[in-house]
């Protein structure tokens, strides 16, 4: 084997292996809960910075960031499923996600910590079962288990699409 | 050996484009004057460069169309014919024509193919029926002809070699480059075409028979074949015409040049029609890329203006390397430098994007053309000013306003010559337009001496809408306003040229959403003048920054009227509808700001902050503040990008230390206040961030 091999293969292990037709799911945590995003979707991540309020908006838009002079808002997860706020720390993170709609716009996250990447075969995504009128079903579209752990996968288009943080 | 040609089509077409707008303002120049040798060489040489890159391109109907008019230009040029206004008029709508087909080619896009038709007919009707539109037509025609000595073209036979097509050459270019010097017809002979089986796919077997029709030297038909002489059979022949004009072809002519006077008649009564659906397509085509043509010299001096930062920044990374506090007065100089070699650069950059206004004004002149051939007005347009700059984009947005106030003063403002004579005036109305720089801002003015807006009509008008109460006592300046409402018109007929009522108000929020203003100034019987004020740029904006509790926000400079103190005593409490400032004679309701963004306030007692008179839509407001911080020129960044539009602002712009500032929008404020339904969302509880 030569040593480009060997290389392609070392930084297959660092991935994982990636099997044919299994998507990547980057996942966070927020408070016990682990949720994970297509890794395609993630433009960036990074600490969390000073966002500037933005009037009259709800209350789970943190504001907007200046990301390398673009404007972004930052939505807090926690806040939007309703969770109980919690003080931003060095470990917060804003991950940057890019969401279609009628046109590809940039959003942050705020979420408490990052996770870990995994390879989840189409197969083995679960439909979500039906929690009645609680609202954060409606923008998940599957969970899957990894290891012990639940993951729900989140539709971020339907998530953070323009009627849903204006 | 082919090259793909299709690269240089982006270039061909700006240039025709250019070329068309030159022929344009030539042929319009034409009509003021006499006829100019120089201004009608200008226009055959544009037309003459379109045909010549058309025919390369292989654009056949642009080049052949094109050919007609040059024929036609080329008489004129050599005083065969004389410049009439109707030959000018069938110019220009034969330019029009060209730009639509070529619009047409670019876009892929369908031609209104009668139309075309029918401005052919009227080009061949004007060179006197010489020509047609049909190749088979035109042979026929020119053998109608024969009081003319000199051969009317060449009869070519090419019959190349079998190995010619190896030789790299292509006899469709050759018959492409013939078709530039005249009207071409072509007879193939394939009789030495060779049974399939013994066809050899490399070899040329067809021969042609060719006649072209035009009054070019041999020479000039020789220099075609230059390059396969060696590889061919080629005869070029004398062409004469045939026979006498017979008188049953001379009335079929006439026939046929009644029935093309018909279809004309028809077309320009289709013509309004025509028109709306070509706007309407050019709406929702795709946008095209967009390029700008920038001077050398403004490329040039950002070129030195790089190289001085360069030299700057060096400087600095000198000072910086091994700092010692005696260095500090030499590094302060730098950052100076530094600081004006930044703000050169910036303007420079800007410059760039400067375009002089005549880009907008050029379209008048054939405007006020076509408006005033309906009408049966006279009308003298004068511009000045026509090299004032402006940014490209300011630029795109202020042609449809214009046109608008342009149409409006000629079909509404303008009189007809009887009654200007019966009211004393000269029989030409007058028509100006002017641009100059003021401050920050370009100010356009177009003013014309007409009859000027009658009051008591506008505001019966106004009555009869439900705009205003008829016992309303309005001020003149008050009624004039009133024509900017929307669904406003007095036109009592509507008119081709103006009169739908979707006009002012549409003007007055075009330039709006550019920031800018627009006056009436009028006086019944002396004239109208409208003033448009624009900023020179859309990137740039001097702001004021300003505290509300614990955010900052930017308000621009240009709608600060003045900040003041606040007097417990000059504020008047209206019951249920909040507070008035007495402001000298005037009162102007006080906005707190921290309301209507719902923020948590830091003072609520008017005394301890500050009030800021501003102007918004034609309107005063006070927006009470926290305090007033610095003023800076900042960068304008747009929220809808990733966010939405939000009432109150009009985008976010990032400070010098990294963080996004929003840029409030006063006449998104006042409504915000007014209508504090136009809210959205919820209200966001306090929280430490």
């Amino acid at each position: 084997m030569s040593d480009e091999e060997l290389q392609v293969n070392d930084s297959l292990d660092v991935m994982g292996e990636i099997e044919d037709g299994a998507e990547q799911f980057l996942t966070f945590i927020l408070g016990d809960e682990e949720y994970g995003v297509e890794i395609l979707r993630v433009q960036e991540i990074k600490g969390w910075d000073t966002v500037t309020n933005i009037p009259n908006s709800p209350h789970y838009l943190c504001g907007v960031l200046n990301l390398r002079g673009t404007i972004v808002p930052v939505v807090d997860l926690r806040l939007r499923f309703e969770m109980a706020e919690c003080e931003y720390n060095p470990t917060t993170v804003i991950v940057v996600l890019n969401i279609e709609g009628e046109t590809q716009r940039t959003v942050g996250i705020v979420v408490d910590g990052m996770s870990d990447t995994h390879n989840v075969m189409p197969s083995d995504i679960k439909p979500s079962p039906d929690f009645g009128s609680t609202i954060k079903t409606d923008y998940i579209t599957g969970l899957v288990t990894i290891g012990d752990n639940m993951v729900m996968l989140l539709d971020i288009d339907r998530l953070l699409s323009v009627e849903a943080i204006g | 050996m082919s090259i793909d040609i299709s690269q240089f089509h982006d270039v061909f077409f700006e240039e025709s484009f250019e070329g068309l707008d030159a022929m344009e303002s030539g042929l319009l120049n034409l009509e003021d004057g006499a006829a100019d040798v120089e201004a009608i060489n200008t226009i055959f040489r544009a037309a003459h460069s379109i045909k010549g890159g058309a025919g390369t391109f292989g654009f056949m109907a642009v080049s052949e169309f094109t050919h007609k008019m040059e024929t036609l230009l080329d008489e004129m040029r050599n005083g065969e014919r004389d410049v009439t206004p109707e030959s000018t008029n069938v110019l220009l709508e034969a330019v029009d024509v060209l730009r639509e087909m070529l619009t047409a080619v670019q876009q892929d896009g369908d031609t209104d193919d009668a139309r075309i038709a029918a401005v052919c007919d009227q080009l061949v009707e004007m060179l006197g029926g010489e020509e047609s539109g049909d190749l088979e037509q035109e042979s026929e025609m020119a053998a109608a002809n024969s009081d003319d000595e000199k051969p009317i073209g060449w009869k070519i036979d090419f019959r190349p070699h079998l190995h010619m097509l190896q030789t790299g050459n292509d006899p469709v270019r050759l018959f492409r480059e013939l078709d530039t010097l005249g009207e071409l017809s072509v007879t193939l002979d394939e009789s030495q075409l060779p049974l399939f089986s013994d066809l050899e796919p490399e070899d040329s077997y067809l021969a042609w028979h060719i006649e072209l029709i035009s009054d070019v030297a041999k020479e000039e038909v020789v220099e075609i074949f230059e390059w396969v002489e060696d590889d061919c059979d080629l005869s070029i022949e004398a062409l004469f015409s045939v026979a006498e004009a017979s008188p049953e072809l001379e009335v079929a002519a006439v026939i046929e040049s009644t029935e093309s006077v018909d279809a004309i008649d028809e077309t320009q009564l289709k013509a309004p029609v025509a028109e709306k659906s070509d706007t309407k397509q050019k709406s929702s085509a795709a946008p095209t890329a967009a390029s700008i043509r920038v001077g050398t010299d403004k490329i040039d001096s950002l070129i030195n203006m790089v190289g001085e930062l360069v030299i700057t920044q060096s400087m600095l990374s000198q000072v910086g390397d091994n700092f010692t506090e005696e260095m500090l007065p030499q590094l302060i100089d730098g950052l100076a430098q530094l600081e004006r070699n930044t703000r050169e650069m910036q303007e420079g950059v800007m410059r760039i994007r400067m375009l002089p206004i005549s880009f907008a004004f050029n379209r008048f002149p054939r405007l006020v053309h076509d408006l005033t051939d309906k009408s049966g007005k006279q009308v003298d347009l004068k511009l000045t000013g026509e090299q004032t700059e402006l940014d490209k984009t300011v630029m795109e947005k202020i042609g449809d306003p214009l046109v608008h106030l342009v149409r409006n003063s000629l079909d509404h403002g303008l009189e007809t010559p009887e009654v200007r004579l019966a009211a004393g005036k000269s029989e030409t109305g007058m028509l100006k337009l002017n641009a100059y720089h003021q401050g920050g801002n370009i100010v356009i003015e177009i003013e014309d001496d007409g009859a000027g807006l009658d009051e008591d009509k506008i505001f019966n008008k106004a009555v009869e809408k439900g705009l205003v109460n008829a016992a309303d006592n309005l001020s003149p300046e008050k009624i004039h306003e009133l024509i900017f409402m929307p669904g406003f018109s007095t036109a009592d007929v509507v008119s081709d040229i103006s009169g739908r009522g979707v006009g002012m108000d549409v003007v007055r929020k075009n330039i709006h959403s550019l920031g800018g203003s627009v006056e009436i100034a009028s006086e019944q019987g002396v004239g109208t003048k409208f003033t448009i004020r624009l900023p020179l740029t859309l990137a740039i904006m001097d702001g004021q920054t300003i505290r509300v509790a614990a955010e900052n926000y930017i308000l621009p400079l240009v709608s600060i009227v003045e900040s003041i103190e606040i007097k417990s005593t000059d504020i008047k409490q209206v019951s249920g509808k909040g507070e008035l400032y007495k402001l000298r004679d005037d009162y102007v309701p006080v906005i707190r700001l921290y309301e209507v963004f719902n923020i948590e306030p830091q003072i609520t007692d008017l005394e301890e902050g500050l009030l800021v008179v501003v102007e918004g839509d034609g309107q005063k407001v006070g927006l009470f503040i926290d305090d007033l911080l610095g003023q800076q020129q900042v960068v304008i960044k747009s929220l809808e990008t990733n966010y939405r539009k939000v009432v109150g602002l009009s985008g976010a712009t990032i400070l010098g230390d990294g963080t996004v500032a929003l840029i409030l929008d006063v006449p998104g404020l006042i409504s915000l206040y007014r209508e504090p339904s136009t809210k959205k969302g919820l209200v966001k509880p306090e929280r430490a961030a």
